[in-house]
């Protein structure tokens, strides 16, 4: 059964497929743990198809940085409810590194978080698929914020009280 | 005070909104205990040993009467008649319905209140000194930047789930009366080398079951850096900060395994890129808010001695309870919260809205929290203070014992704490029955008694003069004493004088080392200071020199 996810503010099925559901298309979008790209980069590189990789909370963002232009999509996980490591990964993707592919959050997400995720800098959710909905409505919790962020993830312009600096303008 | 314009009442709404519909899906099994948890702890909401616990934030302490009324009001109809101020300058009710709590927020937000962050592994409210802007110490009155990490650091996207709790204490002034030493982050308000004002800060102070003085990481910052700063040094530490074992997460165990130095090279490292990406602090919002702090509308007076003649009730009262004021004909007026017969912090909701009223009367409408418990009307006029003792003593919030032994700072302890071992509370009570002659009390002079009910050190027991901490052998409630302890700028943990003594004992064992101070003293000494040139030594022996008869 394909894969629903909550992309740019919308429901939509995934295009992407991780490493181990085995894409039969070598120019399929194909999603790489770390681990899988670090040990066979020449041939990941090789393949053509558009690249994707996972951090987990422990890498530091620097480990990509070398090679950042070449994934279309950088994903990070949620481990549970308590870490939230990955949303200063994503601030650090997104506001020092530039990084304007999909950022997408995995593991522990749900419609009580998306709101700050987004705002951190993710702009795709996967969660449990019953969850979907609510989370899309979710990221209209808040119509406003008091700090400048980023945002890439929200749909819409928030009300804003301390303004953007020209970087992130 | 601050006000609330559109941005503020909209988020404040739009959460109460959010967290009614979160505990309605809990309350219908939608959600799990562990899911819910980490939503109503962002809330300020904690399930306790006989009730849920809901804490309002007090931002940097600072009350309107009509907050303080609506609390009054909160206490009566959801609670049972009362409130307790914390150390954070917060307030806590006891005994509120789960599914009510919705309710009591959308009260509260109607007053431009809320108990957002109260709780839970985010960045907590911003403390600071309880006599800002009247204290003649000051070099400024640090509260338009305490509102403006208020505002930063609510839902700040990035920070909201931290490897533990996170606060952050601002003072302007000469003397620390906000503990600043003892915070994840402490921002001193300081010239620098160009003449200019500026901030030193410091990170990894910290109480707990670790102790450990704040050092600095940066001594001089110019102000328009200040967030951008602060989200190098959260950055650094939520990415950093171990988050596999809950006693070793807070920023004290990392700036303590890292080094001050290599901790402020991964902090300016970071602030490279946060100064550049980051919140900056425009001229135009600091000025914004500043003028919501502008000095209320003094009368020319001059100072007087209010005291001439009057009974020695109302002058012992002036002396403790009253302290100097920058404006000549002023004093800032304590209101004790430290009645021998009740819990330390505790008021019931009639007093709440007594002291709204005197607020209104007498100190422009505003009520402050102090970090010990009590609260504060800053700006009363000295001819009115006479007035306003018979009114407070008639309602018995005269005590007069501020800065002295019964001016005790307590948790609420094992009565209502699900994580305490031992009663706070009670040894409270017990400590003042022991020292019930104010003469005494008095002779002692200024000196600190703070009391936690398990080393979570809500009562910030280490860096009390005298500190007590209850711990739990064998299912029995003992108690083990330090000395030496102090919050201010000169902060030092206190040294444990020996073995745990029996709730019975505690009061002795305070009078035995309380008379080894009276003996060795220096003229003008404060015990703190004897305890520094004596050691514990001499204190100890006396101590434990015979048993204590029960």
């Amino acid at each position: 059964m394909p894969r629903r996810l909550l992309r740019d503010g919308r429901i939509v099925v995934d295009d992407w497929s991780y490493l181990a559901e085995a894409p039969g298309n070598a120019d399929a979008p194909l999603i790489l743990t770390l681990a899988e790209w670090q040990t066979e980069r020449a041939t990941w590189i090789a393949r053509g198809g558009p690249l994707g990789v996972m951090l987990a909370p422990a890498h530091s963002v620097g480990v990509l940085v070398p090679d950042l232009e070449r994934f279309a999509l950088i994903g990070a996980e949620f481990p549970g409810p308590s870490d939230g490591r990955a949303y200063s990964q994503a601030r650090q993707l997104r506001e020092h590194w530039k990084f304007t592919g999909e950022l997408r959050a995995t593991g522990f997400v749900r419609r009580d978080l998306v709101f700050f995720m987004a705002r951190s800098g993710f702009n795709s959710f996967e969660l449990p698929d019953t969850e979907i909905e609510a989370a899309a409505a979710a990221l209209s919790t808040f119509s406003a914020a008091y700090q400048p962020s980023n945002d890439a993830g929200l749909p819409f312009k928030l009300r804003r009280r301390l303004p953007d600096t020209p970087a992130i303008a | 005070m601050y006000r609330y314009d559109t941005v503020d009442k909209t988020l404040v709404a739009e959460r109460v909104a959010q967290f009614r519909d979160q505990t309605r899906r809990f309350l219908a099994g939608e959600l799990s205990d562990d899911e819910f948890r980490h939503l109503r702890l962002r809330n300020g909401l904690y399930i306790q040993r006989h009730a849920p616990m809901l804490r309002v934030a007090v931002p940097y302490g600072l009350l309107s009467s009509t907050q303080l009324r609506a609390l009054g009001g909160i206490a009566r109809r959801y609670d049972r008649g009362y409130g307790h101020f914390t150390t954070r300058q917060n307030i806590q009710f006891n005994w509120p319905k789960l599914e009510n709590v919705p309710d009591i927020l959308a009260e509260l937000a109607e007053v431009e209140m809320h108990a957002i962050q109260t709780s839970g592994n985010c960045i907590r409210n911003t403390t600071s000194d309880h006599l800002a802007g009247v204290t003649p110490d000051e070099l400024e009155d640090p509260r338009p930047w305490c509102e403006l990490i208020r505002q930063w650091s609510t839902f700040h996207p990035e920070f909201t789930y931290l490897p533990r709790k996170f606060k952050i204490a601002v003072t302007g002034a000469a003397q620390d009366r906000a503990a600043s030493l003892v915070h994840d982050v402490g921002v001193h308000i300081v010239r620098g080398p160009d003449g200019n004002l500026g901030f030193e800060i410091l990170a990894g102070g910290g109480l707990g079951r670790t102790p450990i003085i704040g050092q600095v990481v940066r001594e001089f910052l110019p102000r328009e850096h200040l967030l951008s700063y602060l989200e190098a040094i959260l950055r650094v530490y939520n990415l950093e900060g171990r988050r596999d074992n809950i006693h070793k997460a807070r920023i004290k165990i990392l700036v303590r395994s890292l080094g001050i130095e290599e901790f402020r090279r991964r902090v300016e490292a970071e602030w490279e890129n946060t100064r550049a990406a980051g919140p900056r602090v425009t001229a135009g919002e600091i000025e914004r808010l500043r003028a919501f702090f502008d000095p209320p509308a003094y009368r020319a007076l001059q100072d007087a001695d209010p005291a001439a003649g009057k009974s020695t009730a109302f002058r012992a009262w002036y002396r403790y309870n009253t302290t100097a004021h920058k404006v000549p004909g002023y004093r800032a007026v304590f209101v004790s919260l430290k009645k021998p017969d009740v819990a330390p912090g505790d008021i019931t909701d009639t007093q709440m809205e007594l002291v709204a009223d005197l607020a209104d009367r007498y100190s422009f409408g505003e009520v402050r929290v102090t970090h010990t418990q009590n609260l504060l009307l800053a700006d009363v006029e000295q001819d009115k203070a006479y007035e306003l003792w018979r009114a407070l003593d008639e309602a018995g919030l005269a005590t007069p014992n501020i800065g002295t032994l019964t001016d005790m700072i307590c948790c609420p302890g094992l009565d209502f704490c699900s994580l305490a071992n031992a009663g706070s509370i009670d040894v409270a009570k017990l400590i003042n029955e022991r020292f019930d002659d104010y003469d005494y009390v008095y002779d002692l002079g200024e000196l600190e008694l703070k009391m936690s009910g398990c080393m979570n050190a809500c009562g910030h027991h280490h860096v009390g003069h005298i500190g007590i901490l209850g711990v739990d052998k064998g299912g029995q409630e003992w108690y083990q004493i330090t000395i030496g302890g102090a919050a201010g700028a000169d902060a030092s943990l206190g040294a444990v004088i020996g073995p745990s003594v029996a709730k019975n004992e505690v009061a002795e064992t305070l009078a035995r080392l309380l008379d080894v101070y009276v003996e060795n003293r220096q003229p003008e000494e404060r015990f703190l200071d004897t305890v520094r040139r004596l050691g514990v030594k001499p204190f100890k022996e006396r101590a434990y020199a015979a048993p204590v008869a029960a």
